[in-house]
């Protein structure tokens, strides 16, 4: 757990807002805003946010899907940062992803094996029954039957979708997995199941897990380390238990007093005001205008990530409040 | 499989044989299209109007170039089931009545009236002129017409010139059909490549691309293929005009066929299935190949299907108006040419109905084999 195994630094992704043929752009948005952290192997690196985060941008950065305006992913020392295609065909087999929406990140026309198989004959050359067999095998792996190879994504429900998608995944025997909200389509005992597979596999090959997600009950059981995203930037970057236990940040605070307690005695949390708006003046805290603890500073000088405690934290007041 | 089960491998071994027969995306279509009755008549429709074309000579009854000095402008004759032989009893002959000309006082011209005395048995598989079936086998079999090789028959009448309309339409339909499908080959070829870059690559390839459609589509189309057709030597032989006007039909009907294709790759670029294609190792064209073509062809089949009524109209108008192919050659279009003026169409009806009947309903089925294909392809229609 202490090598890293992706080092990403200073990574910024901005969109242009507007703009035509001849105009320029009239806002940017930034969707990723200087971001750098590193993910240990073997451990499940949780990234939260709410929708509008940048968490789903940042997972496609890494993934060169979404060219990153700057900075650099680094996996085992090669930036996948400007690689040519040959470099990153390759390191997609190690980096491999789980999409939201196994429904559409399945191509209805194709059949299983050929969904599954693809990756391996391109990686390795198989074909016919040496195909079929990893297939099947992949198959038993996620605890689908083997016999489900030549059917269409059409004929699976929701879950077992999923574990196509996660059966994909592990074709290439890859050492990360970037999970992208793998679970949130999915009803909570199905999610249950999913998780539970996902750990162990991890058990069994070792994986390293990259774990999308908005849902904190979820990250809370899955994750060694959690980071928090609020409008492209990460808020705070600690241990889960810290995270659950101490959060620093305020709007790490505000994201932990909104999960709902199931019980109709407890106290009423305190709501945030207003709303993330991912347009930002340059000036300040980006979370000042929703901060319940702002002040001129927070409002005027843009703060820098501090280690208060063990975590990372971007906020003046940090451990003061 | 139950809610809580975490070992889905020993449980859903039980529906095994409850799990029908899965069909395949293009069965389903298939199927889908089945139901749409007007569309499945269309296809059968369509199929026969091409097997006329690719079999035309066996299907006419007369040389479609042999003039009759004493039929023209001759109406259609009458097909009847009975004769009445001398003794006065009804009997059994298929045969078309004879006409003959009589000078109609009223109209101080002569005009044509048929002739209750001259029957012309007609037949199946009778001898008629020489031709070769396909361009390889030399036949004179046709399908039916008079069984005495020199009575001559006009199921839809004559023209100026004393020949067959039947024969010439059915004649007709091999260039203007296929005009059609030729014209629609090169512009799905053209439409399809240019729409794909645009799409695919997008940026300022696409930004061309468009505006070069956007200026094609806003030159008016019949000052336009008047224009090109102009470009064409009058002694260049019949094939060589047929191409070329084929060419210029498609000049205009590759745009929206572009368009489609682009709006389709925009839209499946950005598709989780597509990412996950790329991120699987596939090359740019391999991603294109087995994931993204698969998924709007169905879609494309019906836009050309739906394209080549617009084709087979475009031709007609071109060659109605003189600028498209020229009259040795027998297309729709060029039969339609014979009733231009008013007076034929008084004198004549049939010039301009029998062919118009025939354009109509090509183009209406058509129509209606584009539309079932089309619905049966949207995976979101019911």
């Amino acid at each position: 757990m202490t090598e890293p195994v992706i080092e990403v630094r200073g990574l910024n992704k901005h969109f242009n807002i507007g703009g035509g043929f001849f105009s320029k752009p009239n806002d940017v948005v930034r969707a990723v805003d200087n971001i750098s952290f590193d993910v240990m192997r073997g451990e499940s690196f949780g990234i939260v946010g709410e929708s509008g985060s940048g968490k789903t941008t940042l997972g496609r950065c890494m993934m060169q899907i979404i060219k990153p305006s700057s900075g650099s992913v680094k996996f085992h020392g090669t930036d996948l940062v400007g690689a040519d295609q040959k470099t990153l065909r390759q390191i997609w087999q190690a980096i491999r992803m789980v999409f939201q929406d196994p429904q559409s990140s399945l191509n209805p026309r194709l059949r299983v094996i050929d969904l599954i198989g693809q990756s391996i004959s391109k990686a390795e050359g198989l074909k016919g029954a040496a195909l079929a067999d990893r297939v099947s095998e992949l198959l038993t792996k996620v605890g689908l039957r083997p016999e489900f190879l030549h059917r269409y994504p059409n004929a699976f429900s929701g879950g077992q979708r999923q574990r196509l998608g996660i059966a994909r995944a592990l074709a290439t025997n890859p050492e990360v997995i970037i999970a992208d909200e793998a679970v949130s389509a999915l009803d909570v005992s199905i999610q249950a199941q999913t998780l539970n597979l996902l750990k162990d596999l991890q058990e069994q090959y070792a994986l390293t897990y990259i774990f999308v997600a908005h849902d904190l009950a979820v990250v809370e059981h899955f994750c060694d380390r959690i980071a928090v995203m609020y409008l492209g930037q990460i808020v705070e970057l600690s241990t889960t238990t810290d995270l659950f236990q101490n959060p620093k940040h305020p709007y790490t605070r505000a994201l932990l007093e909104a999960v709902p307690i199931p019980d109709p005695r407890a106290r009423k949390p305190r709501r945030l005001k207003g709303e993330a708006i991912p347009i930002v003046a340059s000036k300040g805290c980006r979370f000042s205008p929703r901060c319940p603890h702002a002040t001129d500073m927070c409002r005027e000088t843009v703060p820098t990530t501090r280690k208060i405690d063990g975590a990372d934290v971007l906020c003046h007041y940090a451990g003061d409040i | 499989m139950t809610l809580t089960d975490t070992s889905p491998v020993s449980d859903n071994s039980k529906d095994t044989n409850l799990v029908p027969e899965l069909l395949g995306p293009w069965s389903l279509i298939w199927r889908k299209f089945k139901r749409h009755r007007l569309a499945y008549f269309s296809l059968w429709f369509v199929g026969f109007i091409y097997l006329m074309a690719l079999f035309g000579e066996f299907l006419t009854t007369q040389d479609i170039n042999e003039t009759n000095r004493r039929a023209p402008f001759a109406p259609p004759m009458s097909v009847q089931l009975f004769t009445n032989d001398e003794s006065g009893t009804s009997q059994f002959l298929l045969h078309a009545r004879g006409l003959k000309l009589e000078l109609n006082e009223e109209e101080r011209r002569r005009t044509f009236v048929e002739d209750p005395d001259k029957i012309i048995p007609l037949g199946f598989f009778v001898e008629g002129y020489d031709y070769k079936l396909l361009g390889l086998i030399p036949l004179n079999t046709h399908l039916f017409g008079a069984k005495n090789p020199r009575d001559r028959v006009y199921f839809f009448g004559a023209d100026r010139l004393g020949r067959d309309i039947y024969s010439r339409i059915v004649m007709g339909t091999r260039v203007s059909m296929s005009i059609g499908l030729v014209g629609v080959a090169l512009s799905m070829v053209i439409g399809i490549s240019l729409g794909g870059i645009s799409g695919y690559y997008g940026g300022w390839i696409d930004n061309i691309i468009q505006r070069l459609i956007e200026f094609i589509r806003s030159i008016p189309t019949i000052p336009l293929w008047m224009g090109l057709a102009a470009a064409i030597p009058l002694g260049w032989p019949p094939l060589r005009t047929y191409f070329v006007v084929t060419v210029i039909v498609s000049m205009i009907g590759w745009t929206s066929l572009a368009r489609e294709v682009r709006g389709k790759f925009l839209s499946l670029r950005k598709e989780d299935f597509v990412t996950a294609a790329r991120l699987d190792g596939l090359t740019d064209w391999e991603v294109i190949r087995r994931h993204m073509v698969p998924s709007f062809s169905s879609h494309i089949i019906a836009s050309l299907t739906l394209a080549v009524p617009l084709m087979i109209l475009a031709e007609t108008s071109l060659s109605f108006l003189g600028i498209g192919l020229q009259p040795p050659t027998v297309s729709w279009g060029t039969l339609l040419k014979e009733a231009q003026n008013i007076r034929t169409i008084i004198q004549a009806p049939w010039l301009l109905i029998a062919p118009g009947t025939m354009i109509v309903m090509a183009v209406l089925a058509l129509n209606f084999l584009g539309d079932g294909l089309r619905d049966a392809a949207d995976p979101n229609a019911h």
